[in-house]
């Protein structure tokens, strides 16, 4: 399979006035084409540093991340995020469809492609009737949606989500999870999931990289075999999700005691 | 039935203050507080078509290139100050000391390096003294800017221009309303108090020179025209803003659901 996201000997230390702070120590992991992984980690992990590393909105202090080949100095055009704060990320003064297509727009895409790309995405997250809204007459589950076909519009070669569900409520989550996974099957995107919850992680992921406490390290990458077909209930019902789900949080506990990996 | 009962509350006030000055004025004997009736009754000969495009017009052009020269300024400077934290720390409390300083008082300088007889010295005293609330607000609109909305831009690669426009503008739009709205009431201010140093043409030159020659109903119609031109510019602008921030409402209201 050949390599969409590259990330070696990443580092980030945070220095103010006279103290230095290590977020992240060492890692490195890589993503596959058309993979879909998880990344959880005790709150304070560094995800959301990790995340910006990778997405080039801050820089590292040494070591490279390289998306298709390239290394990532600043947001590469390959590339799509989603925030959790999918009320601060969407322009209030732009249409759900003006939003969606501004960055198209910013591609230079010409205006045929441009109607048609919105369309699709829209129609992907079952927001064709509110095209023509404001972003803030939606319900939080809605305006994560139009994030997200934002982001599918845009075509990028790597999907980033950061945390994208933390602020939405439990039965719009379990939509919204079955949505990305239903997206990244009829798209091919690689995603790239931040998250801090385990059963989500485990749900959503073919691979899941639990992340130790700060200064961060991979601790251990756990491979999610479960079956390709995935649905809230029979999967999360399923024995071997229990046992993922166990392990995977086993991890996390080991990573808040402090524990690194061998 | 709504639309008539805000109308009647909007005008009851205004009415019966009219109908009071009216009433109490109407036996006046007084040579400075002539009956209503006598101001209203040379109203309309006072602002003739001469004294319309003589002195009401070229007042109210002075006064929306001022104000336009000082919005532009005003926002343009206060983007780039408010984006650029260091040029921020270095200008803030200067622009601070400026602000404070009331604006009347530059007339005499600038008569001193323009003269105050021309139409340019009349423009910059009204965009010094609008420039500033325009440009504070700016300030703080742009730094108000929310973090995650520049971080997306950043990511969909926004390109510069398009970041200015779409984003740092809009999103700084309701400040910069707030200080707009603000410099029109100093513009209104200055385009009367620029006029009345150099006596020359214009609508505060012209109550002037009506307070000089002791034609004291001319003079308060004077006084009541600047007040509707007043009060038609705030609407002008209330309508303006009413149309751009109209996303702005909605977003508040929403919050306020939530």
């Amino acid at each position: 399979m050949p390599t969409a996201l590259d990330v070696r000997g990443l580092k980030k230390t945070y220095t103010t006035g006279g103290t230095s702070l290590e977020a992240i120590e060492q890692l490195d992991f890589s993503i596959g084409k058309g993979e879909l992984v998880c990344i959880v980690g005790p709150s304070g992990a560094g995800k959301t540093t990790l995340l910006r590393c990778i997405s080039g909105l801050l820089d590292a202090t040494a070591g490279v991340v390289e998306l298709d080949g390239t290394a990532v100095t600043e947001p590469p055009a390959g590339m799509a995020v989603v925030f959790q704060e999918y009320g601060r990320s969407l322009f209030p003064w732009l249409t759900v469809r003006q939003n969606v297509e501004l960055p198209l727009k910013e591609k230079k895409v010409p205006r045929a492609r441009r109607t048609e790309l919105v369309d699709e995405a829209l129609d992907a997250v079952g927001l064709s009737d509110s095209a023509a809204s404001h972003p803030w007459q939606l319900s939080g589950g809605m305006q994560q949606r139009v994030a997200i076909a934002r982001a599918i519009a845009y075509e990028p070669s790597v999907l980033l989500m950061d945390e994208p569900f933390a602020a939405v409520d439990a039965q719009t989550r379990a939509d919204l999870e079955d949505l990305v996974r239903e997206l990244w099957k009829r798209l091919g995107v690689t995603v790239l999931f931040v998250t801090h919850d385990i059963d989500e992680a485990v749900y959503l992921g073919e691979r899941v990289l639990v992340l130790s406490n700060r200064p961060t390290v991979i601790l251990e990458d756990v491979a999610i075999d479960l079956p390709d077909e995935r649905d809230q209930l029979t999967t999360r019902s399923a024995p071997r999700f229990a046992e993922l789900r166990a392990h995977v949080y086993e991890l996390i506990q080991k990573a808040k005691k402090g524990e690194r990996p061998a | 039935m709504r639309l008539l009962t805000t109308l009647a509350y909007a005008l009851a006030l205004p009415i019966v203050l009219v109908v009071v000055w009216w009433f109490a004025s109407a036996g006046s004997e007084s040579v400075f507080w002539p009956p209503l009736s006598k101001i209203v009754g040379v109203f309309g000969e006072t602002w003739n078509a001469d004294r319309w495009t003589g002195d009401v017009l070229p007042s109210l052009a002075r006064l929306a290139v001022g104000y336009l020269v000082a919005l532009v300024l005003g926002v343009l400077l206060g983007v780039l100050i408010g984006l650029h934290r260091p040029v921020r720390a270095f200008c803030e409390p200067t622009l601070e000391f400026f602000r404070a300083v009331p604006p009347p008082v530059l007339v005499p300088v600038i008569a001193l390096f323009l003269g105050y007889t021309g139409d340019t010295s009349k423009v910059v005293t009204i965009a010094v003294g609008c420039v500033w609330p325009i440009l504070l607000n700016t300030v703080e609109g742009v730094r108000g800017l929310d973090e995650v909305m520049l971080d997306t831009a950043r990511c969909y690669r926004l390109s510069a221009w398009t970041r200015l426009r779409q984003v740092v503008l809009r999103g700084a739009s309701p400040q910069i309303a707030a200080g707009a709205r603000q410099a029109l009431s100093i513009g209104v201010i200055l385009m009367v108090i620029s006029e009345l140093f150099g006596a020359n043409r214009g609508l505060g030159a012209s109550i002037v020179q009506f307070q000089r020659s002791f034609a004291i109903p001319q003079m308060w119609t004077g006084i009541i025209l600047l007040g509707i031109l007043g009060f038609l510019l705030s609407v002008l602008f209330r309508l303006v803003e009413h149309y751009a921030l109209a996303w702005y409402r909605g977003l508040r209201q929403a919050d306020r659901g939530a």
